[in-house]
C-alpha cells in the first residue's frame, strides 16, 4: 500500500522537478511547440493547392490536421528523449539511486511531464487548425475518442523516447533514435493518400503504424471511413507501451557505468 | 558493527578491482578507505551505497542486508560521491527541499530542515540562485546538504574534499566532525589525502590494488613503521664533532650541521638524549623531532613513496 502511495508522490515530485528544468530551459520546449503549427501552415499554404487534388477535393485542413497531430506527438518525443539523456548526466541521479524512492519514478516524472508538454502542443495544433479553416464534424463523444488516440500515442511515443534517451551515449544519439518518429509520418495517409504513392511504398506506408493511427484520428475527427484501423491503432500503441516500458525500466536498472 | 562486509569482490571485465575486502565499521565511528587513484574506493563506496552490485560477498549496512534489502540499506543511508550529485538546474533551496520530498518528509518539515541546513552550511545568500553558478566548494557543501536531509545514520563519504582549495576542505573537516559528535552517525570516508584520514578518522584502512593492505588506528599504522628520529642541529663543527663522539653511531650532515638520532620521539628518549648532551657539555642550536607519517607507512606496505600522484 505505502509502496504505491510513494510510487506516486515520487512520481509528482519527478514531475515538480521536470517542471523547474522547464522553467529555467524553456527554449526547447518553446521550438518544440512553435515546430508543429509552422508544419501545419506550409503544408497548407504552400503546399495545399496542389494537394488538394491528390486528396480528392474538399479542404486540405481537414485532411491534414490529423497528420500534423501525429507529427505534432513525434516531435514532443525527440524532445524527450534529448531531455531523458541529458538528465542522466546529471550526478543527482547517481543521487537518487541511492535513496529509498520508487525507482520508476525518475522516468515516470519525465513520462507524464512529457505528455503534458505535447497535450499543450497538439491544443495549440487545434487552435490554429480551427482558426485557419479546420471545421471537424466530430460530436462531443468523438473529441473524446481522438483524444484517448492521442494520449495512447502519446504515451507510446514517450517510453519508446525515453527508452532511447537512456540507451543512447549522447544527446545526439538520443535524438537520432527519435528521427524515425518525425519522418515515418511523411511516408503515411498523413499528408496525401497512400495509394498516390509509388507502388512499393504505397505498400509501406499502408503497413507502417502511422498509418492506421492517421486514418483513425481523420475517421473520428472528420467522419472518413475508418475499418479496421481503430484495432491496428490500439494494437500499435499498446505494443510500443509496453516495449518502451520494459525497455527503459531495464535500463535504467542496470548497474551505471562509470 | 553498522557496516560489516565480508570477501566484497567487484570485476569490470579482466580488471579486478575490489579482491575480497572484509570491513567492520562500529556505530557513531569515522571510519577512512585510505589508498591512490584506481585502488578501489570509488567502487567500495558504490557498492556498500547500492548503486552497483558486487560480484561476490557480502555486507550488512545498519542492519540491512545489501542484497536481499536494498531499499532498506537505502533508507538509513546518505552518499556524497566524488562527482557532485546535486540538480544543477535547480536552486540550492530547491534541491533540498526536493530531498525532503523524496525522504517523504511533511512541507512543513522540509521546509524548517532546508531553511536550516541553508544556513548551517552558510549557503543562504545563494539558496536562490542556480546551482550551475556556485562555486566548487559551495556545489560539495549543498551536495552534503542534500545528503543530511531526512538525517541518515550512516554517511559515506567519497573523496569529500578533493579538489577543494584548503579553505573549504577545513570547513568540510569541521563539519564532519560535528555531525560525528552531535548526532552520533557513522561515516564511511574515502581519501588520498593522509591529512585528512589522519584528522578524521578512528580508524584507517589502506586499499591498494583492490585489497586491503593494513588497517588500525593512525597511530598503530604509524608504529608499523620505522623511521622516527630526532635532528639535532649545531653552530659549528666542533660542536657537531663532540656530540657525535657523545652520542655514539648517528647520521651526521657537515654541511648542515645536523646529527640525525634514530628515536621514537617521546619525552623520555628525549630526555635521556638531552642528558647525554649536557655530559658532553653542548648545546644544541635547535632540536626537530620527526616521527613517522602515514607516507611513510604507505611506503612501507606498497612499496610507493607518496599516495598523492600515485599512477592510476
Amino acid at each position: 500500500m505505502t509502496a504505491i502511495t510513494h510510487t506516486v508522490s515520487d512520481s509528482l515530485t519527478m514531475l515538480r522537478r521536470d517542471f523547474r528544468h522547464l522553467q529555467r530551459y524553456p527554449v526547447m520546449a518553446i521550438s518544440g511547440l512553435i515546430m508543429p503549427v509552422f508544419m501545419m501552415l506550409l503544408f497548407v499554404y504552400v503546399f495545399g493547392g496542389a494537394m488538394l487534388t491528390t486528396v480528392g477535393g474538399g479542404s486540405y485542413v481537414d485532411y491534414l490536421v490529423p497528420g500534423i497531430l501525429v507529427m505534432a506527438v513525434g516531435a514532443g518525443s525527440a524532445g524527450t528523449a534529448v531531455n531523458v539523456n541529458v538528465d542522466m548526466t546529471e550526478g543527482v541521479i547517481a543521487r537518487f539511486r541511492t535513496m529509498a524512492i520508487a525507482r520508476v519514478s525518475v522516468l515516470t516524472g519525465q513520462v507524464v511531464g512529457s505528455m503534458i508538454r505535447t497535450a499543450v502542443s497538439l491544443a495549440l495544433v487545434v487552435g490554429v487548425a480551427l482558426l485557419i479553416g479546420f471545421r471537424p464534424r466530430a460530436t462531443f463523444g468523438d473529441w473524446l475518442l481522438a483524444i484517448a488516440v492521442l494520449l495512447m500515442l502519446t504515451l507510446a511515443l514517450t517510453w519508446l523516447a525515453v527508452a532511447g534517451g537512456l540507451a543512447a551515449n549522447k544527446p545526439e544519439g538520443a535524438n537520432g533514435f527519435s528521427l524515425p518518429f518525425q519522418f515515418l509520418p511523411f511516408i503515411s495517409s498523413a499528408f496525401v493518400p497512400t495509394d498516390s504513392m509509388a507502388p512499393g511504398l504505397a505498400w509501406f506506408a499502408q503497413h507502417q503504424p502511422f498509418t492506421p493511427i492517421i486514418d483513425t484520428l481523420r475517421g473520428v475527427l472528420t467522419g472518413t471511413p475508418i475499418g479496421n484501423s481503430g484495432w491496428l491503432a490500439v494494437g500499435w500503441c499498446l505494443l510500443a507501451t509496453l516495449g518502451g516500458y520494459f525497455w527503459a525500466r531495464k535500463l535504467y536498472n542496470r548497474d551505471p557505468s562509470r | 558493527m553498522t557496516i560489516s562486509a565480508f570477501g566484497l569482490r567487484k570485476n569490470f571485465g579482466d580488471h579486478v578491482v575490489l579482491d575480497g575486502i572484509d570491513l567492520a565499521v562500529p556505530q557513531g565511528s569515522v571510519f577512512s578507505l585510505l589508498g591512490p587513484n584506481g585502488a578501489g574506493k570509488t567502487t567500495a563506496v558504490q557498492i556498500l551505497s547500492t548503486l552497483i552490485t558486487p560480484d561476490g560477498g557480502e555486507a550488512r549496512i545498519g542492519g540491512h542486508d545489501l542484497r536481499t534489502d536494498p531499499d532498506g540499506v537505502r533508507s538509513v543511508i546518505g552518499v556524497t560521491g566524488q562527482f557532485s550529485a546535486v540538480d544543477s538546474l535547480l536552486t540550492g533551496e530547491e534541491n533540498l527541499l526536493l530531498m525532503a520530498d523524496l525522504r517523504h518528509l511533511p512541507r512543513r518539515e522540509g521546509r524548517r530542515i532546508t531553511a536550516g541546513l541553508l544556513e548551517r552550511f552558510d549557503l543562504e545568500e545563494a539558496a536562490r540562485k542556480p546551482a550551475s553558478t556556485y562555486s566548487g566548494g559551495m556545489r560539495r557543501r549543498l551536495d552534503l546538504a542534500m545528503t543530511l536531509v531526512g538525517g541518515p545514520r550512516v554517511i559515506f563519504l567519497d573523496e569529500p574534499t578533493t579538489g577543494l582549495d584548503p579553505r573549504s576542505r577545513h570547513g568540510l573537516w569541521q563539519i564532519i566532525r560535528e555531525l560525528v559528535a552531535a548526532e552520533g552517525v557513522t561515516i564511511f570516508l574515502t581519501t588520498q589525502y593522509l591529512e585528512e584520514a589522519d584528522r578524521l578518522a578512528d580508524r584507517i584502512a589502506v586499499l591498494d590494488g583492490g585489497k586491503l593492505v593494513a588497517e588500525g588506528t593512525a597511530a598503530e599504522l604509524k608504529r608499523m613503521v620505522p623511521g622516527g628520529h630526532v635532528s639535532l642541529r649545531f653552530s659549528d663543527a666542533h660542536a657537531l664533532d663532540v656530540a657525535a663522539r657523545a652520542l655514539g653511531s648517528t647520521n651526521r650532515d657537515d654541511d648542515a650541521l645536523t646529527l640525525q638520532v634514530p628515536g621514537d620521539g617521546g619525552v623520555r628518549s628525549l630526555r635521556t638524549l638531552l642528558d647525554e648532551l649536557d655530559r658532553a657539555a653542548i648545546e644544541p642550536d635547535g632540536l626537530t623531532v620527526h616521527t613517522p607519517d602515514l607516507d611513510d607507512v604507505f611506503f612501507a606496505l606498497t612499496g610507493r613513496p607518496t599516495l598523492e600522484g600515485s599512477p592510476r
